[in-house]
């Protein structure tokens, strides 16, 4: 890729998103390109990260681990749907990933969990989620009982309308009331230690670029 | 077996002497009730202030005499009525009723009935018909118990025991005695009945509790000590379910602290032989006598343990600190270390919903992934965690140790979550004992670390609640969380640290606030003030300080406040310029912010030039129109005591005149609680070293209630008082009042004190009040015991008061005839004991007592005898000019005679002298050279024995074998 075009990539995608400098841009163009690796242009061809490896950053670098959860923030990230995660989608994604607001956040987490897209968490989905949360004991007569009430929990403390599901407002409401509801369902957001770590990585290498 | 024995004794005692008081004393003072010799007292009294007949005057005064030879032999025989005391109308109808309650049908009550056989009850409480009263007769019950025939029984003076029984068809009793006498009702039951007995011993247990409540009502009744009130309080009582155990316990209690009162009563008397100080019966003597018993009650009072010292105020704490020091901490933190541990054990015999769903919780908390954890976390936080039931819930489903385990995993949220729920708990002073056995602190400390702001917040918030007693605030420092802490407070350099967006983050601000908060906690301890100051803190609180939240100035002027009662931090804080501030906001709306400014003031004014920086920076008017507002006492204590040690320089004295404050601190000697009374008298003792401000308070009426105050218990208050009084007794007019109202009589008294510090501020104040005094010589005659007393004092090894003392005698020694019997009581031998000290106050004083003790008989060869002169000569090496004067004029007086001339020059005194006269102070210098003068004539004299050609040997003295150099000397100057 040429100078001029990352130029132009840069100063576009710094319009776009609202949470990071150009630096920071740069940086994270740098780290895209760095990681899908030499493929060469093609045209047609949209250079992105797949799946597998979307999936193995969110794993190796912010220390993911429950198989859902992933391919729900890669879908997430993956706006228009097409398999994999291009270089706009990549930063704007981390926008809201890293830097978003409360907002940002709500809606981004709501996305997530709202598995099959209907605007609503059920209660299908919710035990979905959380059914590997509880350490299962063998002595049980009923393994998901646990889990069933963990869901009824959740519920009594979030669904404000009292029917059965959560609503973006209900979800909202709830977690401007308690911040530690925004990811009740699953880790779907770096966590805060690994966030740390990424930026400091990422950002205070400026030389590394400059060779670009 | 001797207890039966006293008790048919005292049984008989009475029998034979119904109303000893009646007896003694003539119808006419009969009183209704035996027991009640204080108002046998009072009605004496009336009697006295009604007629001012002389004729019933003179009966009157024998009548108080036989009374007060009677009042010790009363008193014994009160000890054994007491044990007999239950017996009256009301303890009968007290035990009647609660053995009501707790009859009926069924197995589970201890009789199926009881009653009484006649409804109508006369005036005095007996039921019994008038005839059978004289038999000392009160009632008479039907008991009907689960196992045997209805009982007919009479409830006596004397004791209880069955009747012949009541037959249905006749109306009247058959009153005869049928069967044993038993001390109650109660014991003639469980003899009578095995399942009345049975059933009491169960029913016991579940009492227990109660009759806690009970002693702790009797505590608070015990100044009455009139058994009488207790068929007054039981009824109270019966309300908590409480059966005859806890009445029967309470009486106990009630009987043994009476008796113990009465003991006492007799201990005091036995000090004061006589209550009359005056010898001379007229009028005013015997109002004085009566005051004199009532003095005696008090100081019986000051012997019950009751806490009369406050925590957090009064210098009280600051004389405790000095003794302990570093080994003990300050404040309330004694009692809250007392605090029982396990209060409510039996409490889970119904366990509330809560406590299941929360051991629920816990459950998931223990197997869930995060995302469990913090779900179970959110959940927990909806209960009512400032509930006990819920924190007491947390804890005894082993929630705890969950909760301060989650807090050393790396997953932030969980932290946050735990942090959250162990701040509202640890409110509960078991839950924070609990934390700290668990090791939360030290984890809690390492938290401070944590980059992120909301944790930190957490953190100390959490510290500052649990920080609330001795061991978990050494924890803390011993952790090094002081260190943590401190850094907080320094939000400037908080804020140039590299931040991380996070949703969990706090203002910087903040940060320091909570950091302010739990060095707030932790400044009790003073370790940890120590290291504090140690570690900047006391600049970065100051820094703080000029911000204008008052969320965080309260926390930041708490811990100044606190750190200020040690020596170093006071030096940090003058030298940081904190004063300025804290009188910037003591003009704050905020209460309780100026409550502690004026705590922090009252703490740091201690130092001479932090009281001329209050008046330059103006502290001193918003104090003194804070004054005006009582209504918080809290706030009044601390103002009262930031005036109290202002005052000590004169010039702020002065200022607090102009304000008025004077004439508004004379108002709040009355009404107010002990600790603003402590602070208001010590004000007031202070302003008193100024003429004019003495003129103001006798002015506006404040020497009476000065005076009154004498009376109380409260040992930092009489400290204080005595001050007063004494400063107040310097001018001569006001020292009228004084004497009128009798206040050098109870100043007198105080020197029975049992604290030092009172002794010694008596003894202080009894010297002006000499001085002053009409007839001074005459008023201390008339003190029966009093010389003595004050010549015993010398034997004291408190150092205040053998300084105190020996400042009294010189002023009691300046009258001849005092001086004599003083004399005789041996205070040479006493004075000369304490000769040895190396304290330049006593000495001075010391010093001052021994040259007016010279001038009687042969006191001046007696001190020499007693070595006191080679002690003295030493005296003049000291650097304190005071000290040399006294000393010097001791010496003038000692040197009259020969002996001690001679002691005097072999311990080298003659060059010490001679450097004296030098001196620019005229006695010393006068005293000096008639010394010299003294030993120089003694030099001539025998210079004159030696040679042969003066034949006049008037003096047969040992050789000087020096006399040449001594000669020498004398000439030089």
């Amino acid at each position: 890729m040429n100078r001029k075009k990352l130029q132009k990539l840069t100063d576009s995608l710094t319009k776009t998103s609202k949470h990071f400098n150009k630096f920071e841009v740069k940086c994270l163009i740098s780290l895209f390109y760095n990681l899908v690796g030499d493929v060469t242009e093609r045209q047609g061809v949209v250079i992105g990260l797949d799946r597998n490896a979307f999936r193995n950053i969110l794993h190796v670098t912010f220390g993911m681990t429950d198989d859902m959860t992933m391919d729900r923030v890669f879908r997430g990230f993956d706006k228009d749907n097409d398999g994999c995660v291009s270089v706009t989608e990549w930063v704007c994604g981390l926008s809201v990933f890293l830097r978003g607001t409360l907002e940002e956040k709500m809606k981004y987490c709501f996305e997530v969990f709202d598995l099959n897209g209907d605007g609503f968490i059920s209660k299908e989905e919710m035990f979905h989620m959380l059914k590997n949360s509880l350490l299962k004991q063998p002595s049980e007569e009923d393994p998901d009982e646990g889990v069933k009430d963990l869901v009824e929990i959740t519920l009594k403390k979030m669904d404000r309308d009292h029917d059965g599901k959560l609503s973006v407002a209900d979800y909202e409401q709830a977690v401007r009331e308690e911040t530690l509801l925004l990811e009740a369902f699953g880790p779907c957001l770096p966590d805060p230690k690994s966030q740390m770590e990424f930026e400091a990585q990422v950002f205070e290498e400026p030389h590394e670029f400059s060779e670009m | 077996m001797a207890k039966s024995t006293k008790l048919t004794e005292a049984q008989a005692c009475i029998e034979a002497n119904r109303n000893p008081v009646a007896k003694i004393l003539g119808l006419d003072y009969k009183v209704i009730d035996e027991i009640s010799e204080d108002s046998s007292v009072l009605s004496i009294l009336d009697k006295i202030t009604k007629d001012d007949d002389p004729a019933s005057e003179t009966k009157m005064k024998i009548a108080m005499l036989l009374k007060q030879l009677d009042l010790h032999l009363l008193n014994h025989t009160l000890k054994h009525i007491s044990l007999e005391i239950r017996l009256n109308p009301g303890t009968f109808k007290n035990d009647i009723e609660l053995l009501k309650r707790f009859s009926g049908k069924g197995k589970q009550t201890v009789l199926e009935f009881i009653d009484y056989t006649s409804d109508y009850e006369f005036s005095n409480g007996c039921r019994a018909p008038p005839w059978r009263q004289l038999r000392g007769e009160i009632c008479y019950v039907l008991v009907k118990p689960h196992d045997a025939e209805i009982l007919c029984v009479t409830c006596s003076k004397g004791g209880v025991f069955l009747n012949g029984g009541k037959t249905d068809d006749e109306e009247e009793v058959n009153y005869e005695r049928t069967g044993e006498i038993y001390k109650d009702l109660v014991t003639l039951l469980r003899e009578k009945s095995a399942i009345f007995s049975e059933n009491m011993s169960k029913q016991g247990f579940l009492h227990v509790r109660s009759c806690h409540l009970c002693t702790e009502k009797v505590r608070v009744s015990e100044g009455q000590q009139k058994e009488k009130d207790q068929p007054d309080e039981t009824p109270r009582k019966t309300e908590d379910a409480t059966l005859h155990k806890a009445s029967t316990a309470s009486h106990r209690s009630a009987l043994e602290s009476s008796r113990i009162n009465l003991g006492k009563k007799q201990m005091t008397k036995r000090l004061e032989p006589s209550l009359n100080w005056k010898t001379t019966v007229d009028a005013k003597g015997k109002r004085s006598s009566v005051r004199d018993t009532q003095g005696g009650k008090h100081e019986g009072r000051l012997e019950k343990p009751r806490p009369s010292i406050l925590p957090g105020i009064a210098q009280f704490r600051k004389s405790v600190q000095k003794v302990e020091d570093i080994i003990s901490d300050s404040t309330s933190e004694s009692e809250e270390d007392e605090e029982p541990s396990e209060r409510r054990k039996e409490a889970n015999a119904d366990l509330p919903s809560e406590y299941w769903q929360i051991q629920k919780l816990v459950k998931y908390l223990k197997r869930g992934n995060q995302t469990a954890t913090v779900i179970a976390l959110c959940s927990m936080k909806d209960f009512k965690l400032a509930q006990e039931t819920c924190q007491l819930a947390i804890r005894n489903v082993g929630g705890l140790e969950v909760l301060i385990n989650l807090l050393e995993t790396d997953e932030v949220k969980c932290q946050i979550g735990s942090l959250q729920i162990l701040k509202e708990i640890s409110h509960n002073p078991q839950i924070r004992r609990n934390i700290v056995e668990l090791g939360g602190l030290p984890v809690m400390v390492n938290i401070l670390d944590s980059p992120f702001k909301c944790l930190k917040c957490l953190a100390a918030e959490t510290i500052a609640n649990v920080a609330k007693f001795r061991r978990a605030r050494r924890a803390v420092r011993r952790h090094g969380g002081i260190t943590k802490l401190v850094a907080l407070l320094d939000h400037e350099q908080n804020s140039t640290e590299p931040t991380y967006s996070s949703l969990y983050e706090t203002k910087d601000v903040e940060v320091a606030r909570c950091g302010a908060l739990a060095l707030w906690s932790c400044s009790k301890s003073n370790g940890n003030k120590e290291a504090i100051r140690k570690t900047g803190g006391i600049h970065l609180l100051a820094q703080l300080l000029k911000t204008s939240h008052e969320n965080m100035l309260i926390p930041v002027v708490g811990t100044l406040q606190e750190c200020a009662s040690e020596e170093n931090c006071r030096a940090a804080i003058k030298a940081e310029r904190i004063i300025e501030n804290l009188v910037k906001n003591l003009n704050s709306e905020n209460e309780q912010l100026q409550e502690h400014c004026a705590m922090a003031i009252y703490q740091c004014a201690e130092d001479e030039e932090t009281r001329h920086l209050m008046r330059r920076h103006g502290g001193l008017k918003p104090l003194a129109s804070l004054l005006n507002e009582t209504d918080n006492k809290e706030r009044l204590a601390a103002v009262t005591g930031a005036i109290w040690k202002c005052s000590i320089s004169k010039e702020n004295a002065t200022k607090f005149r102009k304000y008025k404050a004077i004439e508004t601190l004379v108002g709040l000697l009355t009404d107010q609680p002990e600790e603003v009374l402590v602070n208001v008298v010590g004000a007031l003792g202070e302003c008193c070293q100024e003429q004019e401000n003495r003129v103001i308070i006798r002015k506006c009426g404040g020497i009476q209630p000065l005076v009154k105050l004498l009376v109380g218990t409260n040992q930092a208050l009489l400290v204080n008082v005595t001050k007063a009084v004494g400063a107040c007794a310097v001018e001569p007019e006001s020292m009228m009042i004084i004497d009128s109202l009798d206040a050098v009589r109870l100043l007198w008294s105080l020197l029975k004190s049992p604290h030092p510090e009172v002794k010694a501020s008596a003894a202080w104040a009894l010297c002006p009040c000499i001085q002053n005094a009409k007839d001074a010589g005459e008023m201390v005659r008339s003190f029966i015991g009093g010389l003595e007393l004050v010549v015993s004092l010398l034997k004291s090894d408190n150092k205040e008061v053998l300084a105190s003392v020996c400042a009294a005698i010189t002023n009691i020694a300046k009258d001849q005839e005092n001086l004599a019997i003083i004399t005789d009581y041996g205070v040479v031998p006493l004075l000369s004991k304490i000769a040895n000290t190396t304290d330049d106050k006593l000495r001075q004083h010391l010093a001052e007592a021994i040259s007016r003790c010279c001038m009687w008989g042969r006191n001046r060869e007696a001190f020499g005898e007693h070595r006191a002169v080679g002690l003295l000569v030493r005296y003049l090496k000291s650097n304190d000019a005071n000290v040399h004067r006294a000393t010097a004029q001791a010496l003038y007086q000692l040197s009259e005679d020969a002996d001690n001339c001679i002691t005097m020059h072999e311990n080298g005194a003659v060059k010490l002298l001679l450097d004296m006269i030098g001196s620019s102070d005229h006695d010393l210098q006068e005293a000096a050279a008639g010394c010299i003068s003294n030993i120089r004539r003694l030099a001539l004299a025998i210079d004159k024995a030696r040679y042969p050609y003066n034949s006049n040997r008037h003096y047969k003295l040992p050789s000087i074998t020096q006399h040449r150099t001594c000669h020498s000397h004398a000439q030089e100057p």
